[in-house]
């Protein structure tokens, strides 16, 4: 499969110097055409800053201070996102790279009508469009999305949560682009809605060939519906593996107990444990593996060295535990450095 | 004192807010009302569990608030073992609550951010007279059941020093300072991160075999009612629909809208995202208003098996006897009342 957008070694911060929040660190994730990538982790493991850093959508003071957003177009050169001119990022934003936001329903303007917050992504990026076709247009976005047109002339206030995520996926189809990120999209809505808004968005997937980024907390969701998942913990990716094999056999300690903090509706009733402790603070990181003062099979290289997201075997999964040592060290870029840093 | 002895019971609950008229309905003398809990039955014993699930808006979160007495109920009763109650603030709601306790659902909300967590804990304690000779005894006492130890450590903190999780369990302790027979835990752990739920369910089921409590899970989750409740009760649009034990509901759901919920629910081992024999959703996956609700059988207008007698009937409970105590609300188990129709 060819990628489309490939992420290397990016590293977000909050603040400047010494000080500073390293809220995403040297994390390298390539997204494939056509395939929906699911993007988990808890509160504060950096998977939302992940998607602000990639699309530039960072307010200050979120600094992105390195690594490369290469992306490659339907046709065309590949490029790289974080050296994009301002009008270069006008183009590519929307465009090429669409986001649903977290709490979309409240993302929408309170004070116009459903049919001019449409048709105002149309007018910005195809100023040569006339009224009739942009309307035109807008009207079957709504269709695509299975809210009935004549819903058009609404305020979002008129519409029901579920509706105003649908109308804010619309938006981020309508310029037809080849990523769409979705950061917890249906958080907010009921299972039931959720289900019929996500099994839509596979359809939609499917007929217009996007690719997902899809970010939530709710791993047992993503096992559903990605194709392969990444797991952030404190700011790096710990895992990386096809849905059903990161399912059935995860390899990291901390993955294996996200996996078991789902009760399962279906199966034996057993008892299970979640995982004790709490989430890092990303201000005062561990040192070594971030996850070690929490892990169950903790031993000593996890309190001093960080472990190298690398592959144990030869399925292509890429795992970073001591526990699961790369078996080629040389696709391991250079980052086993001590942690001495506090 | 028997295990199985019963704290608090709910018979026929009803609770409808009124909404603001116009003039017109004024002068017509119109009253229109959210029908938001409609005749609820329930039964809370010592050392059980009962979930109470449903959606947003279905009037679960109402239906803790008014065995709590924060609301006056508009029908129906409450019997706190037996005796029917009704208490409006003061003195005898001190009393009640020193009975009846309540976990909500935010900790980063229920918890006073300019006190520190021995302010919180000294209150519960003082106001239910249960310091006993030690008050600093006491304080780690319940920081100890809530396994926030060693107790020091917590106790002069304030919450924005706490994780979610800490937080929540102090406020978990705060409800056990009045030393309560009944919890009502209105979705306690839906504002936590994924890995640290599981640690308060377990806490909380542990406190309940200590000490004995009688516990209320209100949650959207119907896969941790399975994990956490013994008894499961499903509500939809105000009104319950079904109940049973936990697994009887979970594995066996009778009533349509408890298979959708359940087939709705995120299923790893489902895997390919569009399994065939899904149950359906006639509608558009919202609930009805509750304003003027759908006559008969709220789920109707969304109910893939809706018979003619579902618009207008109202469904009664019906055994499904597969397992005692197993119950749907729905006309489809209405089998022998049919028959006998027929017959007649």
């Amino acid at each position: 499969m060819d990628p489309i957008l490939e992420i290397r070694h990016l590293d977000v911060d909050y603040g400047l110097g010494d000080r500073a929040v390293r809220a995403v660190r040297d994390v390298s994730l390539t997204l494939h055409r056509g395939e929906v990538l699911g993007l988990a982790g808890e509160s504060g493991s950096g998977k939302s800053t992940l998607a602000y850093g990639l699309t530039r959508l960072l307010a200050p003071p979120g600094v992105i201070s390195g690594g490369q957003v290469i992306y490659h177009p339907a046709s065309g050169e590949p490029y790289d996102v974080l050296s994009l001119s301002d009008n270069g990022l006008r183009q590519f934003r929307w465009a090429e790279t669409a986001i649903v936001f977290q709490g979309a329903m409240n993302s929408l303007n309170p004070v116009h009508k459903i049919s001019t917050q449409l048709t105002d992504v149309l007018k910005a990026h195809e100023p040569s469009m006339s009224e009739h076709t942009r309307q035109a247009r807008a009207r079957e976005m709504l269709k695509l999305v299975g809210i009935s047109p004549d819903r058009m002339d609404a305020y979002p206030h008129q519409l029901s949560g579920g509706m105003r995520q649908r109308v804010m996926i619309g938006m981020a189809l309508i310029l037809q682009p080849q990523v769409v990120i979705m950061d917890e999209p249906t958080t907010a809505l009921d299972v039931v809605m959720q289900r019929q808004i996500l099994g839509q968005l596979i359809e939609l997937r499917e007929r217009l060939g996007f690719s997902v980024i899809f970010i939530t907390h709710d791993l047992s969701l993503l096992v559903e519906f990605s194709n392969r998942i990444a797991i952030m913990y404190g700011g790096r990716i710990v895992e990386e593996a096809p849905a059903a094999t990161l399912y059935r056999d995860a390899l990291h300690p901390y993955s294996k107990g996200l996996l078991s903090s789902f009760p399962a509706l279906r199966g034996p009733r057993r008892e299970l444990a979640g995982i004790p402790g709490s989430p890092p603070d990303l201000a005062a990181m561990p040192a070594g593996c971030s996850f070690h003062p929490r892990c169950p099979r903790a031993f000593e290289p996890c309190s001093v060295t960080i472990p190298v997201l690398g592959r144990p075997d030869a399925t292509g999964r890429t795992v970073a535990c001591w526990l699961h040592p790369s078996a080629d060290a040389a696709d391991s870029p250079g980052v086993s450095v001590a942690s001495g840093e506090h | 004192m028997t295990s199985t002895q019963v704290v608090l019971e709910a018979i026929g609950l009803t609770k409808h807010f009124p909404v603001r008229r116009s003039l017109r309905q004024i002068f017509r003398k119109e009253h229109s009302a959210v029908h938001a809990v409609d005749d609820v039955h329930l039964t809370l014993r010592r050392g059980r569990v009962v979930a109470l699930v449903g959606e947003s808006g279905s009037g679960k979160s109402t239906v803790a608030r008014l065995l709590a007495q924060l609301y006056p109920r508009t029908g129906g009763d409450i019997r706190l073992h037996g005796a029917s109650t009704s208490v409006n603030g003061g003195r005898g709601f001190r009393a009640y609550a020193a009975r009846v306790q309540m976990i909500f659902q935010d900790p980063f909300a229920s918890l006073n951010p300019v006190h520190t967590i021995r302010y919180h804990l000294t209150r519960a304690l003082k106001i239910h007279h249960n310091t006993g000779d030690d008050l600093e005894a006491a304080l780690h006492e319940l920081l100890g059941r809530v396994s926030l130890t060693p107790p020091e450590r917590y106790l002069d903190k304030f919450p924005h020093e706490l994780s979610g999780g800490q937080r929540q369990r102090v406020a978990i302790a705060r409800a056990l300072g009045a030393r309560p027979e009944a919890l009502l835990a209105d979705e306690p752990v839906s504002m936590l991160d994924v890995s640290i739920r599981l640690g308060v369910l377990n806490l909380l089921r542990d406190l309940k075999e200590r000490l004995n409590l009688a516990i209320l899970y209100i949650t959207h989750d119907i896969a941790s009612a399975r994990y956490f409740a013994d008894e499961t009760l499903v509500m939809y649009a105000g009104r319950m629909v079904e109940g049973g034990d936990s697994e009887t509901v979970t594995q066996t759901p009778a009533h349509p809208y408890t298979r959708l919920l359940i087939d709705s629910a995120p299923d790893p081992d489902r895997l390919t995202g569009n399994a065939g024999e899904l149950a359906t959703d006639r509608g558009n996956g919202e609930p009805p208003s509750l304003i003027e609700p759908p006559t008969g059988c709220r789920f109707h207008p969304r109910c893939p098996m809706a018979m003619a007698r579902c618009t207008t009937d109202l469904p009664v409970r019906i055994e499904i006897g597969d397992r005692p105590g197993h119950w749907a609300a729905c006309w489809l188990y209405d089998q022998e009342k049919a028959a006998s129709e027929g017959v007649a």
